[in-house]
């Protein structure tokens, strides 16, 4: 035992000492920062300014169409497709007149293609325009009609979920949020780190230090040496960026100015409300952070932590031990382990497909047996228990996928440490599937 | 008692050839013993058997008197595989430091240890290295102090002069002879015949999975004998006729001769001395281990090893 310890912290060490290791940790969730700040800022500057001549021959669109900023419409005399482009429009719409009951075509001609979104607005308006012009038509004011508009409340939704006696707020988008994450997450750290155990078993071969590290430990030692100082590198990464993102997230805090918190924490105290004759009327700001964390608050953070520590860790193991033995029978030819990896990624991209459909559906049936058999449990699993426990995921299925898991990479590690007995040693012949089977089979 | 090894029957099949067929033979304690043979003979394989990475087919291993177990007795082997291999990111004294802890030395007994070994090869300055920046002949000795880091009873050296210059590979001998004084037993493979002969006590030559030869090196030689000797003469004779030695060779005034069946080596002398012609100097030719091994390896092919209903298949 004191010898596997010793090869964990070589691992573990002379990865965590590596430079690479501390700088993609720290920037990691920087570039992670940098894309969603690019992203949106992108999404923002990026809209194309589009002003529109439209041709109207029915006559009511005009003033009923309205602008937006990066949309205006325009009512010229005397336009056509072919002089619009010349008078400084970028865009023509067309719409034929009609007599309200039939579907008709409008027709829009542009420079540049337009935008999925900047079509689906102005489609949007045209039936806005028509709706409107209907109302009036049934005799109500235009007067009448702005005022219904300006005053109309829309409905927020707040949906609850049964636990026992009582009803728990519950908020479908951050249940998205969270089993999404998390199912990535599983899902990059397990190619991150299975490759990087692959790597670490190949280097060892095509050194010829496997020879030399079997003479003094067990290959079985060796391999999960491997494996669980790798892992213990991947759990400080996590660590390490919990850390960042908690002193990132407070840093961003002292930056609120004072009177928003104590807003905040009033909203807080009052469950979303400032109680009549308060001082002051919550701001805005001060709103949205409540709202935050008031959606925040639904969701049962520690049993989502602790398993996702717990599906992180099986999962790695499941996939890691079969990595090793991936990498114990790859020669010097890289080409070789792309092939032989092949069957161990494509239950890893069909599970992150799975993955993708539970977290918008997490019972079906699917769903549901795919987050219990260990080859898709880590992240599928990780999808549904986003949606709560025992409401969406039964008491007995996370324990049947909790124990199927634990069972699984008992299994493969015990078939990888088969393959990879034999295979360490094995030099410059290409090993097929049904050797590897014979070795496992192999007694000693 | 004085074995520190003992193999009795050793075999060990892979599925299309028999790697090692039947093999016996038992080292004494500090000596130094060559393991010979052509390149696929099953060497490597005996030694993995012995060092305990492969399990045998059938058969027994003693170490030290004990039937061999591999979990315990792995810390009082050191083996340098032919293929050496190390951690080439890591630095040198890291490295030795922690192979010496994988043979169940302290981490105050490896670095006296370390320390000591580096001194004595003039390592010293090398400790914080990376080993991709060493040499081969300097990652060859390295390997090597890593294999005899913590005093093993048995230090088996597969290769060990190869990629070394003669300064570093006498050094390297030196140690290996101090090693084998203070009690530690070598089994030495190659197939360079010249430093066996200067080396090794005993060998054992396998050929095709089998033992073919086994004993010390004087033993041998006198086995394979072909009775002949280099006469020196200051003057030759222009003829000579004799029934007990015939003249292979001659060389200036150097004669090679082979007695034949019934006579001794006297007789030569005699035959030389009766017709007063000086005599330089009269030596005994033994064959050099490297005829021995063409001897016996010559012809042989690897498919006589492999089993008879594969060949009636194929």
């Amino acid at each position: 035992m004191n010898k596997i310890r010793l090869i964990i912290q070589r691992e573990y060490l002379s990865r965590v000492k590596n430079k690479r290791f501390l700088l993609t940790t720290i920037l990691t969730p920087l570039l992670m920062v940098l894309f969603f700040v690019g992203a949106t800022y992108f999404a923002l500057q990026g809209k194309d300014q589009h002003k529109v001549a439209v041709i109207d021959q029915n006559g009511f669109f005009k003033g009923n169409l309205s602008n937006s900023e990066h949309l205006v419409f325009e009512f010229p005399e005397g336009i056509d497709t072919s002089n619009y482009l010349t008078k400084g429009y970028t865009d023509i719409l067309i719409i034929p007149k009609f007599n309200g009951t039939q579907k008709v075509n409008y027709i829009i001609r542009s420079k540049k293609r337009i935008g999925l979104n900047t079509e689906e607005t102005i489609s949007n308006k045209i039936n806005a325009a028509i709706e409107d012009n209907m109302l009036q038509n049934a005799g109500i004011e235009r007067a009448q009609l702005d005022s219904i508009r300006k005053e109309s409340q829309f409905a927020a939704l707040t949906s609850l979920e049964e636990q026992g006696d009582s009803a728990k707020e519950s908020n479908a988008a951050l249940s998205y949020g969270i089993g999404f994450g998390s199912g990535m997450l599983i899902y990059i750290t397990m190619f991150i780190y299975g490759a990087m155990v692959m790597r670490g078993v190949m280097e060892e071969k095509t050194n010829r230090i496997a020879e030399v590290m079997i003479s003094s430990v067990k290959p079985f030692q060796l391999m999960m040496g491997k494996i669980i100082g790798i892992g213990a590198v991947g759990i400080t990464q996590f660590v390490l960026w919990i850390v960042l993102i908690v002193g990132l997230t407070t840093a961003a805090q002292l930056l609120i100015p004072h009177d928003v918190l104590v807003q905040v924490n009033t909203l807080q105290q009052y469950n979303g409300q400032i109680p009549a004759g308060g001082m002051v009327q919550a701001s805005e700001a001060a709103n949205k952070i409540y709202s935050i964390q008031h959606t925040m608050s639904t969701a049962n953070w520690p049993l989502i932590f602790g398993c996702f520590i717990f599906y992180f860790i099986g999962g790695y193991l499941f996939y890691a031990s079969l990595f090793a033995a991936v990498g114990s029978v790859v020669n010097e030819d890289p080409q070789d382990a792309q092939s032989l990896m092949l069957p161990i990624t494509m239950p890893i991209i069909f599970s992150f497909i799975i993955m993708s459909n539970a977290v918008q559906d997490p019972n079906t049936p699917i769903a549901t047996w795919a987050s219990i058999i260990p080859f898709s449990s880590p992240m599928v699993m990780m999808a549904r228990i986003a949606y709560g426990v025992p409401g969406t995921v039964t008491y007995l299925q996370l324990a049947a996928s909790m124990i199927s898991l634990i069972g699984g990479f008992l299994l493969t590690t015990w078939l990888s440490g088969k393959i990879y007995r034999t295979g360490i040693l094995m030099y410059g012949k290409k090993v097929s599937w049904k050797e590897m089977g014979k070795w496992i089979l192999r007694k000693n | 008692m004085n074995e520190v090894l003992q193999v009795n029957q050793l075999k060990k099949y892979y599925a299309t050839q028999k790697a090692v067929d039947d093999i016996s033979f038992s080292i004494e304690r500090g000596s130094i013993f060559g393991l010979l043979g052509p390149n696929g003979a099953g060497k490597t394989t005996l030694l993995r058997m012995i060092t305990g990475i492969f399990y045998p087919d059938s058969g027994s291993i003693y170490f030290d008197g004990k039937v061999f177990n591999p979990a315990n007795d792995i810390v009082n082997i050191g083996y340098m595989p032919e293929e050496r291999g190390l951690y080439k990111k890591m630095k040198i004294g890291e490295q030795a430091l922690y192979l010496a802890q994988l043979k169940g030395l302290s981490k105050s007994e490896a670095m006296e240890k370390i320390r000591f070994w580096f001194k004595r090869l003039e390592m010293e300055t090398w400790w914080n290295k990376k080993v991709e920046d060493l040499s081969k002949g300097m990652s060859q000795k390295l390997q090597f102090v890593t294999t005899v880091l913590h005093e093993p009873k048995l230090i088996i050296l597969d290769e060990p002069f190869s990629g070394l210059d003669p300064v570093n590979a006498n050094l390297i001998k030196d140690e290996i002879y101090r090693l084998a004084q203070n009690g530690s037993t070598i089994i030495f493979s190659t197939h360079r015949m010249e430093q066996v002969e200067e080396i090794c006590d005993q060998i054992v030559l396998v050929n095709l999975g089998k033992k073919v030869l086994d004993g010390t090196i004087v033993d041998i030689k006198q086995q394979f004998k072909e009775n002949k000797f280099s006469i020196k003469l200051q003057e030759v004779p222009s003829d000579i006729n004799e029934g007990a030695f015939n003249i292979t060779e001659q060389k200036d005034k150097e004669l090679i001769v082979k007695i034949n069946k019934g006579f001794k080596s006297n007789d030569v002398l005699n035959y030389f001395i009766q017709h007063q012609y000086n005599i330089e100097s009269f030596n005994e030719m033994l064959p050099s281990l490297n005829e021995i091994f063409i001897q016996l390896v010559e012809g042989t092919t690897a498919t006589t090893r492999a089993f008879e209903n594969n060949l009636t298949v194929s």
